[in-house]
C-alpha cells in the first residue's frame, strides 16, 4: 500500500521524499506499537464498586440531577466530579470549556485519536481541541462509555416535545453565557457502545450496573455542562424519574498522576497544560 | 483512472484543483452535487458543511453516525446537521471508506500525538480557520469534521487507528446537497501518519448542477 503513490500517482515523490516518507512511517509505527501495546496494558484496573469513598471534608457540593435534566458547574483545577449511576439505567453526557477562553472546548475526536482508543476508562484523559488535558479519569468502576455516537436530539422524537441532550446543552450553554455555536460533540458516560466487525454500533446492557461511578478530575479551570438523558442507542431507556447523583469534591495533590503516567501522549498533553498554567500565573 | 458516471449529463458550475496542503471553500446549492477526486490516491480531504443561510446549523459527525447506526461513511450516508436535518447525502463513491470520528489535525494535537517538535508544521485546523474567516466564521465554529478517503478502523475492543488509505488515484466521492451549504475543505497536510501516505497531494473538486 505504501508504494501506491510511487507507482501510479501523477505526482510521485522523489527519491529524497521517499526517504522522508519511510522515516515518518517508521516513527508512526513505533508510536502505534507503544500506544496500542505497552500503554493500555499498563492502565490501572477499574475501581472496585463500593470502594474509593470520598472524605466528607473534601465534598464541595452534591447535586441530584433528575432524569431528562441538565446541570452546569464551574470547576477549579484539582476539583473532581463523581458521577454516580445510582440505579444503573442512566446515561450522563458532558460538555466542557476552558473558563478563561471558551473557544477551547472538549474534543472527543482528539481524545480518541490521540490515545489510539475509542474506549475511555480509569487512567485515560479527556482532551481539549488545544492539545491540553481537561479531565483525567481518576476513578471508574464502569469503563462502558461512548465517545462516538453523542446524545439524543429533538429529531429523535419526531417533533413531539421530549427532553433531550441536544436541547439540554443549548440551555446549559445559555446559562453559562455561551450559545449554540459553543455546543460541541459530547462524551457519554454509562453508555456501553462498541463497534462490531461489520461497523454497526452495538449496545451491551450487561456492562452497566447500579452504583457505577466515574470521577473526572479537572486539570484546568473549566465550565461544565452535564445532561442526564437516555442514550439514543439504549433499547430500554430509563424513565424521567431516574436521577443521577453528582459530587463535586476537592482531590488530593497527585491524584491525576495515574493519568499523566498512562502514556507518552498523555504526558505531552500534561506538558502543554503546564505551559498554559505557567503563562496564566505570570499574567496574574 | 476511474470514469465518472453521468458526467456528460450535468452542467459544471465550478471545477478546481485544490493544491496539496491548502484550503478551499464554496457554496453548494440545494440539488447540486460536489465531486471530490483523490487525484493521486491515499489523500485525506477534511471537510465541513454549514447551512449557508444560518451557519449555526452545521455538520455533526455524531448525529450522522447515530442516524445510520454504523461507524463509517459510505454510499447512501446522510450527512446530518446538529439540528438533525440531512444536509447532503453520499450519492456516489468509488472508494468505500471514509471517516468522521477522527477530526482534523491541528498544531496543538500534533504535539500530543507526535511530539513537541511538530508544533510548527502546517495542519488542517490552520486551513479551516483561514477559510472559515472568509465567511465570517471563527475557530469557535470549527467542529469535528468528515475525512474523505481516510481509513480509521475502530475495532470491537475500542482500538482506534489511522491506517493506510485504500483510495486509488482517481477515486472519487460525490455529495448531493439537500439544502444550500457552505463547504470548507482542508486538503490535509499531515506527514506524520498514513492518512496521506505521508506525502500530501492535490485533489480535484467539481460542482455539478443537474441539466
Amino acid at each position: 500500500m505504501s508504494e501506491l503513490n510511487v507507482s501510479s500517482s501523477p505526482h510521485p515523490p522523489s527519491a529524497a521524499q521517499q526517504a522522508e516518507i519511510a522515516a515518518h512511517r517508521k516513527r508512526y509505527d513505533e508510536l502505534k506499537a507503544a500506544g496500542q501495546g505497552a500503554a493500555p496494558r499498563a492502565l490501572p484496573q477499574p475501581t472496585p464498586r463500593g470502594s474509593a469513598a470520598i472524605a466528607p471534608a473534601a465534598v464541595i457540593h452534591r447535586e441530584h440531577v433528575p432524569g431528562g435534566w441538565y446541570w452546569t458547574t464551574r470547576l477549579d483545577r484539582g476539583d473532581a466530579l463523581r458521577i454516580i449511576n445510582t440505579d444503573g439505567a442512566s446515561c450522563v453526557s458532558i460538555q466542557a470549556w476552558n473558563r478563561a477562553d471558551t473557544s477551547e472546548r472538549l474534543n472527543h475526536a482528539d481524545t480518541v485519536k490521540v490515545q489510539w482508543a475509542a474506549s475511555l476508562r480509569k487512567g485515560r484523559v479527556i482532551l481539549s481541541d488545544m492539545g491540553r488535558v481537561f479531565f483525567g479519569i481518576i476513578e471508574d468502576t464502569s469503563g462502558a462509555h461512548d465517545t462516538l455516537v453523542g446524545g439524543s436530539t429533538a429529531a429523535d422524537f419526531g417533533g413531539s416535545f421530549h427532553r433531550n441532550t441536544r436541547d439540554n446543552f443549548i440551555l446549559a450553554a445559555g446559562k453559562l453565557g455561551l450559545d449554540v455555536r459553543d455546543v460541541h460533540p459530547c462524551v457519554s458516560f454509562f453508555a456501553p457502545v462498541s463497534v462490531g466487525a461489520d461497523g454497526r454500533f452495538k449496545w451491551d446492557a450487561a456492562r452497566r450496573q447500579a452504583g457505577d461511578f466515574v470521577d473526572l478530575r479537572a486539570e484546568m479551570e473549566l465550565l461544565v455542562a452535564l445532561s442526564n438523558c437516555p442514550h439514543p442507542l439504549d433499547p430500554s431507556p430509563a424513565g424521567e424519574s431516574d436521577a443521577v447523583e453528582i459530587i463535586r469534591y476537592r482531590t488530593e495533590p497527585g491524584s491525576g498522576d495515574i493519568c499523566r503516567a498512562a502514556s507518552a501522549e498523555a504526558a505531552r498533553a500534561f506538558e502543554n497544560n503546564a505551559f498554559f498554567l505557567a503563562q496564566a500565573a505570570t499574567e496574574r | 483512472m476511474n470514469t465518472v458516471p453521468n458526467a456528460q449529463s450535468r452542467r459544471v458550475i465550478l471545477d478546481a484543483e485544490v493544491p496539496a496542503r491548502t484550503p478551499w471553500s464554496a457554496i453548494i446549492r440545494r440539488g447540486h452535487t460536489l465531486r471530490i477526486v483523490d487525484t493521486c490516491g491515499q489523500q485525506a480531504v477534511d471537510t465541513l458543511f454549514y447551512n449557508a443561510h444560518a451557519p449555526q446549523e452545521r455538520y455533526s459527525g455524531q448525529d450522522t453516525l447515530r442516524a445510520q447506526g454504523s461507524a463509517y461513511v459510505g454510499i447512501g450516508t446522510r450527512l446530518v446537521s446538529n439540528a438533525g436535518r440531512t444536509m447532503l447525502y453520499v450519492s456516489a463513491d468509488s472508494c468505500g471508506l471514509h471517516d468522521t470520528s477522527a477530526g482534523a489535525c491541528s498544531c496543538e494535537s500534533n504535539t500530543v500525538r507526535f511530539g513537541h517538535h511538530t508544533r510548527y508544521e502546517h495542519a488542517c485546523r490552520e486551513n479551516f480557520i483561514i477559510e472559515a474567516a472568509k465567511h465570517g466564521l471563527t475557530k469557535r465554529d470549527i467542529v469535528p469534521n468528515l475525512n474523505f478517503f481516510m481509513n480509521v478502523p475502530i475495532d470491537p475492543s475500542g482500538d482506534f487507528t489511522v491506517v493506510d488509505g485504500v483510495s486509488k488515484p482517481g477515486d472519487y466521492v460525490e455529495l448531493t446537497a439537500e439544502m444550500d451549504v457552505l463547504c470548507l475543505i482542508s486538503n490535509c497536510p499531515q506527514i506524520n501518519n498514513p492518512c496521506n501516505g505521508f506525502f500530501p497531494t492535490p485533489v480535484q473538486v467539481t460542482i455539478f448542477a443537474p441539466e
